[in-house]
């Protein structure tokens, strides 16, 4: 097994399509050495990304948000534009692990760990972010929600690497949440994830909307009905309700040790309405 | 010369007992320096990797280790042909490390291989070929125990192999007499102790049939006698040394790995260094039983208890031993009752073999016996702790296993919560209180102590039982308190097999009480021999010599008038009085008193996800002399938290194919401390007369209440009534959903 940390991403793209084996990037480690530890993976070839300078960045772009590939969710915690921007975002990096794993783990890693409970995942979605890819072809900007394409499965090709991940800028008067459900408090792995993007006019409705399930499928969900069911409302009952049905409806989860079937589709629901609720009172500057 | 022979436990008053000293193991501990069961290494020491099947239950047709063998840097392979054919009772015991031409669960190990690192014992490991013919399974108590399962293993016409009835009155006769009878069924899932530290040994066995083990045990005592017995060699060919242990819980009281490490050494003539992972950790070491319970109680209309039955399904693996009679035992210890019948049955599944867990197979009964009684009380609308202190056993009690109880102090835990501002605490809305009742037998057993005073005043101690709660520190205590000298001159070490007489294991809450009355006694011991040093050097008789506060004293005007020999004047002399002094004991400790324990729970259920919160829990328990009360705290409070953790998410979960599906601490949920509030803890101290400081073990009972006190705060919170344990976020949703 060979071990590479070259200091552009020319240079790590041209590494990674170079090997003819199994070439793994390398951003937090989080999910990678555990993987290797427990022989889950055994690559011939290691690139960290760490060593590259705008893998590690967090920039400013066109009124937007720009996370190099191997950001740490513990330097997106400490960028207070970042947590004002994109709370739900930053909630959801800040779920990821303990101390210790958040001082590592990546958005990037998160997104091509490609595991369907990935946290972060939901709320880049509900964000509408982008992932930029890098390979030897050059460079493509990919919906974050075409990232993974099944379970540890993602479409990226040999050769590719996330450079960056792109937050778009939001209106006035926007705001998201994360929530997702574990038996525990911490350190545990969503049976339900749950993100949401709102914005809202000036008399408090909501103008535009986009939830995310995580968890609940191989891959997260789009529930484009949820969103619409809060569009034009002012989350009254009966829209929470229409939007908890609708993520229900959304679901296709399977019953496996983490929860049934029955529980992940009531519990998407339950968390939807609560993660709008976040989101609205955020854009509506009542909360932080 | 008097001594503390009597045991004076009422009224004598400490000096160090009941204090809170720096733990001896502390700092060694939070600097990394302690070196636990994989910190061991030895020159020319090689990697054992044990191969483990991937069925429940099949029949090993072949195994091929020849490519195995022919790679380089491979010293050794070993299947179940390499040891020694079993004639006695360790044939369970070596089955459960090596399959004997059957696997009977997912994880069995099947062969094991020792290479010149980690990477290619791990690669050769993968080389071994395993042809199985699959057989049919059985992984749950209640279709293991049914006419026409699948049988565990070949040879057996049932998987039922053992009865077991406590009891006495007569309880037909007692339910006709009842007002209000309660009739209900429980199940419980397995857990696992869930100890930090995965096991780990490091075996050297020689040319020379002389062999050594380092390995993290509770007990290397019986480490060095499975072992001795499993390669038909004598205990003292072997010497067994305990590494510092992370964590145990009565998971350490059999052999995994060490018989495999024995086996792979003598082929390969090198030390063999055997890590489990934690996967293979929760696959083929000791998980509790999983049970199925039936409990029918009656009562008359004033609350008065007249029978009480229960029939216990426990599985505790492939071969019997679920020790389902203690759960039979302990279900009604906590009550006085005319009529009461308990029958465990014990029933063969195809699951790892059981070991112990903190006061094993109490606590499945308790939250069957405690739930039944927490709906009486609803029936009868009584509130549930004047019901217990209406029914609890009591000094002259006939218990329901037997003997009559001597002086005991459940009734004292039972009024210290009601005495408790937690039980008259006004609960927010939404929660719900519970409350639940322990008991646990505790244990004395084999104990060997040896004390030395060293010739500067200061003393070392050998013990022989495992510290795994800081019973070091209770140690010095008691042979500080004895000798009458400060705590830290006293230094403890937990001693080879081969420097002390037998040491049963660290378990049965046995320790404090045991090996410390084998201190104790060591301390008096030496004491003897430090007033026959004075005695000497006054040229008086030994009786005429009494031991106070750490000195020798003339006893009394007509011994003569002497100044005093204080301990560090006597050990400085002892080259020139008659060499080293010393003091020893070996015995078989009786008389650990039983253990009751009362647990207050408040908890809020998320009614729409069906997540339970534990917001306020206190552990009131009767310790009978707290020596280090931080320690007594700390059994308390782990004791709780691993109750709550069986009660809310852990379980062993088996799928369709018989295989574990949740072999790590993802899936298997103990809790995290956020998960948790701060535990209260009230130690009651009435002292056991069986001890000369009155100590009671306390370990165990702590485990046995939470089931049912958690299960009753969610019934207070949401209004259902779980009756399956665990209680996990999907069965109290459905529940509720089921209810509304
Ligand atoms: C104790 C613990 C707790 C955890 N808790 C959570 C949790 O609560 N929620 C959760 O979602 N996850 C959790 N995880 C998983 C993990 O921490 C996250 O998935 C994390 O975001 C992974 O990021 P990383 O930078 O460490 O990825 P790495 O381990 O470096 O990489 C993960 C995968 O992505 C690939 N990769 C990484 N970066 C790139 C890139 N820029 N371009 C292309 N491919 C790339 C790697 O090759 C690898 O296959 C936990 C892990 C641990 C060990």
């Amino acid at each position: 097994m060979r071990f590479e940390a070259p200091e552009t991403v020319e240079a790590a793209v041209s590494l990674m399509a170079g090997e003819p084996g199994n070439a793994q990037a390398l951003a937090g480690g989080t999910d990678l050495l555990v993987q290797l530890k427990t022989g889950r993976v055994s690559p011939d070839l290691i690139v960290d990304l760490k060593r590259i300078p705008s893998m590690v960045a967090i920039t400013q772009e066109d009124g937007g948000f720009r996370l190099g590939g191997a950001v740490p969710a513990a330097d997106m915690l400490e960028d207070d534009a970042l947590k004002a921007a994109w709370p739900g975002i930053c909630e959801a990096a800040h779920l990821v692990g303990s101390t210790q794993v958040m001082g590592r783990a990546s958005l990037a890693g998160n997104l091509c760990t490609s595991s369907p409970a990935a946290d972060t995942v939901p709320a880049m979605v509900a964000a509408s972010a982008t992932a930029r890819i890098v390979g030897p072809d050059g460079s493509r900007d990919l919906a974050v929600e075409d990232v993974p394409s099944g379970v540890q499965k993602n479409s990226l090709k040999k050769g590719e690497v996330v450079e960056s991940i792109y937050l778009p800028p939001r209106p006035a008067r926007s705001s998201d949440a994360y929530l997702r459900f574990i038996p525990r408090t911490e350190m545990d792995i969503a049976v339900v994830g749950c993100g949401v993007s709102i914005t809202l006019d000036e008399g408090g409705i909501v103008t535009d909307a986009k939830v995310a399930l995580g968890a609940v499928a191989i891959t997260v969900q789009v529930v484009e009905a949820g969103a619409k069911a809060i569009i034009g409302s002012k989350l009254e009952d009966a829209a929470l309700d229409a939007l908890a049905a609708a993520c229900s409806a959304a679901c296709k989860p399977i019953n496996d040790k983490r929860g049934t079937i029955e529980f992940r589709t009531d519990v998407a629901g339950v968390l939807a309405k609560r993660a709008a609720k976040i989101a609205y009172d955020r854009a509506a500057g009542v909360t932080a | 010369m008097p001594l503390d022979a009597q045991h004076d436990n009422h009224t004598r008053e400490f000096k160090v007992v009941g204090t809170r000293p720096v733990r001896p193991d502390g700092l060694d501990k939070v600097t990394g320096r302690a070196r636990y069961g994989a910190d061991m290494s030895l020159p020319g020491m090689i990697f054992g990797e044990i191969v483990r099947a991937n069925h429940a239950h099949a029949k090993i047709v072949k195994i091929d280790t020849s490519a195995a063998e022919a790679l380089s840097g491979v010293h050794a392979v070993v299947t179940r042909a390499d040891f020694p054919a079993q004639s006695d009772g360790m044939v369970d015991i070596l089955d459960h490390c090596m399959a004997d031409g059957e696997v009977l669960y997912d994880g069995h190990a099947v062969a094991a291989v020792a290479a010149s690192s980690k990477a290619l014992a791990r690669k050769a490991a993968a080389l071994i070929k395993v042809e199985y013919e699959v057989l049919p399974h059985v992984t749950d108590v209640d279709e293991a125990a049914k006419p026409g399962a699948p049988l565990v293993k070949q040879g057996i016409e049932s998987n039922i192999v053992a009865t077991h009835e406590f009891g006495h009155g007569d309880v037909e006769k007692g339910f006709t007499e009842a007002e209000v009878i309660v009739e209900r069924s429980y199940t419980t899932e397995a857990t696992h102790q869930g100890y930090i530290e995965p096991h780990a040994c490091v075996a050297t066995l020689g040319g020379d049939g002389v062999a050594d083990i380092w390995c993290c045990t509770q007990g290397h005592f019986m480490v060095r006698n499975t072992c001795a017995a499993i390669m038909g060699m004598n205990a003292s060919q072997i010497r067994v040394t305990a590494s510092e242990i992370g964590g145990g819980f009565g998971g350490k009281t059999t052999v995994y790995i060490e018989p495999t490490a024995l086996a792979l050494s003598k082929k390969a003539g090198r030390p063999v260094k055997i890590v489990m992972n934690r996967e293979d950790v929760f696959r083929a070491s000791g998980p509790t039983a999983s049970s199925s319970i039936d409990i029918k109680i009656g009562a008359k209309k004033d609350g008065t208890l007249v029978a009480g039955q229960a029939t216990l399904r426990y599985q505790g693996g492939a071969w019997g031993g679920s020790i389902v009679d203690f759960g039979a035992m302990a279900a009604f210890a906590c009550y006085d009752m005319p009529n009461v019948k308990a029958v465990g049955i014990d029933v063969l599944a195809n699951r790892p073999k059981l070991a112990a867990y903190r006061a094993p197979s109490a606590p499945m009964a308790a939250f069957a016996v405690e739930s039944a009684v927490n709906e009486m009380c609803d029936e009868l609308g009584m509130d549930p702790l004047d019901f217990r202190l209406k029914n609890c056993a009591r000094a002259g009690t006939k218990s329901s296993y037997g003997p009559t109880y001597g002086e005991i102090g459940l009734e004292a835990t039972l009024e210290a919560a009601k005495a408790h501002p937690h039980w008259s605490a006004p609960l927010p809305e939404g929660q719900g209180r519970g409350i639940a009742c322990g008991f646990w037998f505790n244990f004395g057993g084999q104990t060997s102590s040896s004390l030395n005073i060293n010739e500067d005043g200061t003393v070392g101690l050998s013990v022989g039982t495992p510290d795994i709660g800081g019973s070091r520190a209770a140690m010095c205590q008691m042979a500080a308190e004895a000798l009458g000298i400060p705590y830290e001159k006293v230094r403890a070490i937990v001693a080879d097999t081969a420097s002390l007489g037998y040491n049963d294991v660290t378990d049965g809450s046995r320790t404090t009480f045991a090996s410390g009355l084998a201190v104790i006694n060591s301390a008096n011991q030496a004491v003897e021999r430090l007033c026959e040093r004075a005695a000497q050097t006054w040229d008086i008789p030994a009786e005429a010599v009494e031991w106070k506060d750490g000195a020798a004293h003339p006893a009394g005007a007509n011994a003569g008038n002497f100044e005093p020999l204080s301990l560090d004047e006597l050990a400085a002399n002892s080259g020139s009085t008659g060499g080293p002094i010393s003091g020893h004991c070996e015995i078989n400790a009786d008389g650990a008193g039983v253990s009751f324990g009362t647990h207050i729970c408040d908890a809020e259920v998320d009614k729409e996800t069906g997540r339970t919160t534990i917001t306020r829990y206190t552990v009131i328990q009767d310790a009978g002399k707290a020596i280090h009360p931080d320690y007594v705290e700390g059994q308390f409070q782990g004791g709780a938290v691993q109750g709550i953790g069986w009660a809310l998410n852990e379980e062993y979960i088996y799928g369709e194919d018989g295989r574990l599906q949740n072999a790590g601490f993802l899936d298997y949920r103990i809790p995290v401390a956020s998960d948790l509030p701060m535990i209260d803890t009230q130690i009651l101290e009435i002292p056991n007369p069986g001890h000369p400081y009155g100590v009671r073990g306390v370990g165990e009972t702590p485990i046995v209440p939470p089931l049912a006190a958690v299960a009753h705060a969610i019934t207070g919170s949401c209004g259902q009534r779980m009756r399956a344990i665990p209680m996990s976020p999907p069965k109290v949703l459905a529940a509720i959903k089921a209810a509304s």
